[in-house]
């Protein structure tokens, strides 16, 4: 009949008002910026650096200045000046560090290659999209002062790939000590009939400890 | 007078006293000043909370919340601000602020004179059609004898509005969309007209008050004779509530206006505070038309039972005024919009027809009157059948051929 | 009173001279639809409400409809504007004869007319008793004239409607 149609949408949208009040499936409205919805794990915005410790961002960076990001980064927004000095990094080798290392986020396109290419798993993307700026050119060029975040706050924003890069990293710290180990004993086997033989040649240095994971 | 309860008489009573502090040759003008001014304030504010309550309704409806940001602009000269936000209800000012403070654009090629004059006009005669209605026992700002013509008179010169802001505007998209707002128009006052003259048929007059006080009557003191209860009266509240969306320019006959057609129709070169009076001239024909609904079919400032008197009569026409509106604005946010070939033949081929064979089912109403006893029954169920089956069978007639749609790629 | 009367007086008489002086037929029309509404002013002035609202109803709100549309739609694709100029002299001195012919007739008619003074004031008629003379003395006119809008509306139906037969729209 004509008409019963009309009547059931009127009934469907009395049904969306009466809901709108205690169900939530019918208000779906988030009031930003007090109510902030609950972003996806893999939800990406920016590239930040990784540190290891929390209390010396600065000092602990994983990033030895490869500049591979670099020159793959498509909008070429990164800008690297690799450091004169060499620092020991967090498994003792002695590494460069990046002096100047700034993203220009006015030009990020948030594609994450920088990410896939990094080998020391250094450089990860952020979840932060509040950088509004007023200035277009320096506040938005982002230092390294203000993309050194720490390992424990990697692991806040993507715990499953924090997880899962510590890991990896101690399973190759590990296989690499073995190997050093392995290396030392050989070395040590190899040396005893020299030294044996001279006495005055002094034994490899000991195996550096493993560093506990979180910082 | 003293007959009537107090809140009843009051601003009746108030502006009698304020009238009589001024000299002879003043009191004709101050009393009819005093009533304008009065319409025009409460009925200002009506729209401005109309507006509000139409989108905080319209996002409840679609599962979100309307506005509720605009709360009170920090005075600088102030030491303290008031934070909360007060539920958004201060948008309509926020608004208004906006509209002022745009800029007016008018076309080089456009006619100045008359692209000025539209709006002007529009409100005007919208706002004229205020002057009849009832709006409670005392408070009737004219009494006319031809009240229901002289609504319908005041109604016909806003089509003219129209056509004069599509044709100023030196534009051919908004010249065709006010050619099209016109035929609109013209085809649901019929209906409109058709669907009051079994009300005037049936109370014996054309004026405002008589109607709502032929209305009056409860029985068992519970029941109340509002003529949307009888048969014919339903029929006609019903053709009467489309033809005033239509009359409107409302969703869904909202076509003239929205965006998604010829821009804004015959809005389009209007900005700033001009856009916004023809908005208030669309709620204030609104607001009357609902009011004239109220008093024909739901029984103006009559309360639903009789021990619910003691709540003034203005207090039962805004209830009721509100009612209808929300009711309104529900249906605006349920349906399609209306094409204009689908919303011409709606008047011509279904309302009219239907409101003739109403004005006819009234006559039988009247006629049959003094039928007693069990022939009430015979009368209730006549009445009944001769709105219910020509309606069921046109229906079926206007809708053959169209049935739920089925798409070829769909899944 | 006398001052309202030669105020409707001035509107009206004024804007259906203009209507005639003016060079677009917009404005023409907009023009003549105010002297209608001052025809409903006057009919204020004298006291009869009913015809008032009927005028306004069917002249400003339908017949001024009528005109514009027919202006509108059967016009070139410009605005052209209406010559108001005589072609030539002959029709100028045609034309002021006529109107100076016409004026003669209606200020002897007006003037020697001995209009019947009330010694009461008019009588108040209520919309009522309107009806009722209608329907009664003068029921046959009503008819009559109902027919005729009736075969009116009937002959523009049968017009619009005895077009091509409509293609059937694409089925899906």
């Amino acid at each position: 009949m004509l008409g019963t149609g009309i009547l059931k949408g009127l009934l469907v949208t009395a049904k969306n008002f009466t809901g709108s009040y205690h169900d939530p499936k019918r208000m779906v409205t988030v009031e930003y910026p007090e109510q902030k919805t609950v972003l996806p794990e893999n939800y990406r915005n920016f590239p930040f650096l990784v540190s290891e410790s929390a209390d010396d961002p600065m000092g602990t960076l994983r990033c030895v200045a490869c500049q591979i990001c670099e020159k793959e980064c498509p909008p070429q927004c990164i800008i690297i000046e690799k450091s004169k000095d060499k620092k020991p990094d967090a498994a003792g080798k002695q590494q460069f560090y990046p002096a100047i290392f700034s993203i220009d986020t006015s030009v990020c396109m948030s594609c994450q290659i920088c990410v896939e290419v990094c080998p020391f798993d250094s450089i990860k993307m952020d979840k932060v999209f509040e950088i509004a700026a007023t200035d277009r050119f320096q506040d938005l060029l982002l230092t390294r002062d203000r993309l050194a975040k720490s390992n424990s706050y990697y692991h806040q924003i993507h715990p499953e790939e924090a997880a899962e890069v510590d890991g990896r990293l101690a399973a190759e710290r590990k296989i690499a000590e073995e190997k050093a180990k392995a290396a030392a004993a050989a070395k040590a086997a190899a040396a005893k009939p020299a030294a044996s033989v001279n006495p005055a040649s002094a034994p490899a240095a000991p195996a550096p400890k493993t560093p506990p994971p979180a910082a | 007078m003293s007959a009537v309860p107090f809140l009843e008489r009051a601003p009746i009573e108030l502006r009698d006293w304020f009238v009589q502090l001024l000299p002879g040759p003043l009191q004709w003008l101050t009393h009819h000043l005093i009533t304008v001014v009065a319409i025009l304030a409460v009925f200002g504010l009506f729209f401005a909370f109309t507006t509000v309550a139409e989108r905080k309704l319209l996002g409840r409806l679609q599962n979100r919340l309307g506005p509720n940001r605009a709360g009170v602009p920090k005075f600088s000269i102030l030491p303290w601000h008031l934070r909360h936000k007060l539920w958004g209800l201060t948008q309509p000012f926020a608004d208004a602020v906006k509209a002022l403070t745009k800029e007016d654009i008018v076309p080089t090629a456009a006619d100045k004179v008359l692209h000025f004059l539209a709006p002007v006009i529009i409100v005007g005669f919208s706002l004229m059609g205020f002057a009849v209605l009832p709006f409670g026992r005392l408070l009737i700002p004219v009494e006319l004898d031809a009240a229901l013509l002289y609504f319908f008179a005041a109604g016909a010169a806003t089509e003219l509005a129209i056509f004069m802001a599509g044709w100023s505007s030196h534009n051919k998209y908004s010249l065709l969309a006010a050619m099209r707002a016109l035929a609109q128009l013209i085809s649901y006052e019929l209906p409109l007209i058709l669907s009051v003259v079994p009300i005037i048929l049936v109370t014996g007059t054309l004026s405002t008050s008589a109607i709502v006080h032929a209305q009056g009557f409860w029985t068992f003191g519970l029941l109340p004779h509002w003529f949307v209860f009888t048969p014919w009266g339903a029929a006609g509240f019903v053709i009467f509530l489309v033809a005033a969306l239509a009359e409107s320019n409302r969703s869904p006959f909202d076509l003239p206006e929205a965006e998604s057609e010829l821009i804004a129709g015959h809005l389009t070169e209007y900005s700033g505070f001009k856009y916004a009076l023809f908005f208030m001239a669309e709620y204030f024909g609104l607001t009357a038309l609902s009011g004239l609904g109220v008093t024909l079919f739901l029984g103006g400032w009559q309360a639903p039972c009789a021990f619910l008197e003691f709540i003034p009569s203005y207090l039962w026409f805004m209830g009721k005024l509100v009612g209808m509106i929300m009711f309104f604005i529900w249906v605006r946010g349920t349906l399609l919009r209306l094409r204009i070939d689908q919303l011409t033949r709606l008047s011509w081929k279904f309302l009219v027809p239907l409101a003739l064979l109403n004005l006819g089912n009234a006559a039988f109403w009247v006629l049959s009157a003094h039928w007693a006893g069990p022939l009430q029954l015979v009368r209730w169920a006549v009445s009944l059948a001769v709105i219910v089956i020509p309606f069921v069978v046109m229906g079926r007639s206007i809708t053959t051929g169209y049935g739920p749609r089925s798409y070829r790629y769909a899944p | 009173m006398t001052l309202a009367l030669i105020l409707i007086a001035v509107l009206m008489l004024g804007s259906a001279a203009t209507a005639m002086l003016l060079r677009n037929l917009i404005h023409s029309a907009l023009l003549l639809i105010l002297s209608w509404a001052g025809v409903a002013a006057f009919y204020l002035w004298a006291g009869a409400e009913f015809v008032a609202f009927a005028q306004v109803l069917v002249y400003v709100g339908a017949i001024s409809m009528v005109v514009l549309f027919a202006v509108l739609l059967t016009r070139q694709n410009r605005i052209v504007d209406v010559l108001i100029e005589p072609a030539t002299k002959a029709r100028a001195l045609a034309g002021l004869f006529v109107g100076a012919g016409m004026a003669a007739l209606l200020s002897v008619a007006v003037c020697y007319t001995k209009f019947p003074a009330l010694a009461d004031a008019a009588p108040q008629t209520s919309v009522k008793e309107i009806g009722l003379v209608l329907m009664r003395q003068h029921g046959g006119a009503l008819l009559i004239v109902g027919v005729i809008l009736t075969v009116a509306l009937l002959g523009a139906t049968i017009l619009a409607a005895t077009e091509a037969k409509r293609q059937p729209e694409d089925k899906p």
